[in-house]
């Protein structure tokens, strides 16, 4: 046994330095009641950015083992938990004019932000199930409440029923399939698990239960088929700043977790792995492009859009190399950004005095204002990929891993979807542009500094990645690259 | 007398699951019911960590049950306060009832 000391826990001090903060502001909170709201609030959106500075600035290539084993932060943990603490920063700006409007003074809302952060920040480098496990429900518990947490609402306190039933379903699953493992593999450390299903003689048949059920649990928490039906009915129930939360992160980790056990405790087993990936894929991306051609609310248009994205990211996955996580990587990365944008014009737009809510309400948008109007365009156009938007390239490297790991059928099937589903972008796209308004009530724009930041950020990065996306998919590369063995 | 063997205890274990999860979908008539269910999950998944923990003579799976445990109080504890502010606003806690979000 070493000396303990700090460097041994250095590549967590994010998640160190959160957990502090988190403490910190809860007493702030308790103490001082409601009238503490605008501290706490802001006081989150700091310990966001500067854990992301202090993640910079521990962040290391190399793989680092800590807290016994439980946590291995490599490239490519450092990359997921940069995304993260980017996409907590986008949607707690997001819901700073959402409080100051409808007059949320509850402390509880950026605390709730900050301890699923926390949880998802764990999740990303878990090396032991336990170590999931408990990151996960962190996070989950979190997301329950900030579901519900218009408490006088039917719609959020439903939406939050409903996200708990199926999300304790959900970890009852991924609870089973890591007994099984546990039990057919005698350990619960990922690098443990591997070795043994390596040396076994034959796979155990319990153990691939144990990963059906564990995918099962996760694919839960991406949204993707046959595990989607609450998004629809959560994002369109909850507050629309917690939607952009859920659009934008807990989807991230989730995903980076599917990563980490594809190529970690499962890099035997891929054959069958890939089996399910090709499934809940097509399965996803074919859902989320039909079902969504029928919608009428903007917000389940948004959630069912999110299923079909996801089922295009999971296409990434079918080539288990460096290239194949990578093009992944680079697909969440530009996922978020354009979500954190859609969203940020959604929120800062009313119509008689209230947000948006049919996707007809956007009739007539671009007289009134058209700078949002073509921002929205512009992200849309990127949504359904087509190019020179950033949505194009991340589309094209996910096509181009799952050809190249001779999956042309496939690929054929995302593209097709892929082409459905732009109906529902250009739909509102010509609702905005070309569109008369449905009714003489005129849009009252609310966008306020913070909104303005997180749009202005993510049109440009939509725009601006045609210029490099080479040097962004290299960085996504040598991320990848650090999950699998030289 | 027969001896209990592993054996048995998984079979219990995925008994008791199933119809853990036959009590989430089947149900039609209370929310009380679904949360029961779910605990009823958990407890099937700590019997089958205990029963391996103890084959394979290795304490890791009955820390991890502990662990369980006390997530799964969380979890009830947020599950019924949140049923509890549902009630306030619909005034039922029938399955049927949860149908406002649809489409």
């Amino acid at each position: 046994m070493t000396d303990w000391n700090l460097s041994l826990i250095s590549p967590i001090m994010p998640e160190i330095f959160l957990s502090a903060m988190a403490l910190l502001l809860v007493m702030v909170g308790a103490l001082k009641g409601d009238k503490s709201m605008g501290f706490v609030t802001y006081g989150v959106i700091a310990s966001f950015v500067l854990a992301g500075g202090i993640l910079y600035s521990v962040s290391d290539t190399r793989p680092f083992d800590t807290l016994n084993g439980m946590l291995v932060v490599n490239g490519f943990s450092n990359v997921m938990r940069g995304l993260i603490l980017t996409g907590m920063v986008f949607s707690s700006l997001l819901s700073l004019n959402w409080l100051r409007q409808n007059n949320f003074m509850k402390f509880e809302f950026p605390l709730l932000y900050l301890f699923s952060a926390i949880g998802l920040l764990f999740m990303v480098s878990s090396n032991h199930f336990l170590a999931l496990y408990v990151a996960l429900e962190l996070s989950s518990l979190s997301l329950y409440v900030l579901a519900a947490i218009k408490r006088d609402h039917l719609d959020s306190t439903e939406a939050g029923l409903k996200y708990f039933i199926l999300g304790a379903l959900s970890s009852g699953l991924l609870l089973f399939g890591i007994s099984l493992i546990y039990g057919y593999t005698g350990s619960l450390n990922f690098s443990e698990v591997n070795a043994a299903l390596v040396s076994a003689q034959m796979l155990p048949v319990g153990a691939i239960i144990g990963m059906v059920f564990i995918l099962a649990g996760l694919v839960f928490k991406i949204s993707a088929v046959p595990f989607h039906m609450w998004t629809p009915d959560v994002y369109q129930g909850a507050p629309t700043p917690v939607t952009a939360f859920f659009a934008i992160v807990p989807k991230i980790a989730a995903f980076a977790l599917i990563i980490r056990l594809m190529t970690g405790p499962f890099a035997i087993l891929n054959d069958q792995f890939i089996q399910i990936i090709i499934f809940v894929s097509v399965a996803s991306m074919v859902v989320g492009a039909f079902a969504g051609l029928l919608q009428s609310n903007f917000k389940r248009l948004l959630a069912y859009s999110s299923i079909a994205n996801m089922g295009f990211a999971l296409l990434g996955l079918l080539y288990n190399v460096p290239e194949g996580v990578g093009s992944v990587i680079l697909y969440l990365a530009i996922y978020m950004v354009m979500t954190a944008g859609v969203f940020g014009i959604l929120m800062s737009i009313q119509r008689r005095g209230v947000a948006l809510e049919k996707i007809e309400d956007f009739a007539g948008f671009a007289q009134y204002s058209p700078l949002l109007a073509y921002s929205l365009a512009v992200l849309l156009f990127s949504m359904s990929g087509i190019p020179p938007m950033a949505g194009f390239f991340a589309k094209f490297f996910v096509f181009q891993a799952a050809v190249g790991a001779g999956y042309f059928n496939v690929a054929v099937v995302g593209v097709l979807a892929s082409v459905v589903a732009a109906y529902y972008y250009l739909r509102v796209i010509k609702l905005m542009i070309f569109d008369k308004p449905n009714s003489d009530m005129a849009f009252t724009p609310m966008c306020q500094f913070s909104q303005l930041i997180v749009i202005v950020a993510s049109v440009a990065a939509v725009i601006l990645f045609t210029f490099m996306p080479n040097q962004v998919m290299h960085q996504a590369l040598e991320a990848a690259q650090s999950l699998f063995p030289q | 007398m027969i001896e209990i063997t592993l054996f048995h205890y998984l079979v219990l274990a995925a008994i008791l699951f199933t119809i853990g999860i036959f009590g989430i979908f089947i149900n039609r008539k209370n929310v009380i019911v679904i949360l029961m269910s779910i605990e009823l999950m958990l407890l099937a998944v700590n019997i089958n960590f205990v029963a391996f923990s103890s084959f394979l003579q290795d304490l890791a799976g009955q820390v991890f049950t502990m662990f369980i445990l006390t997530v799964a109080a969380a979890e009830a504890a947020i599950g019924l306060a949140i049923l509890v502010t549902f009630f306030r606003n619909k005034g039922s806690i029938a399955v049927e009832d949860i149908s406002t979000l649809k489409g």
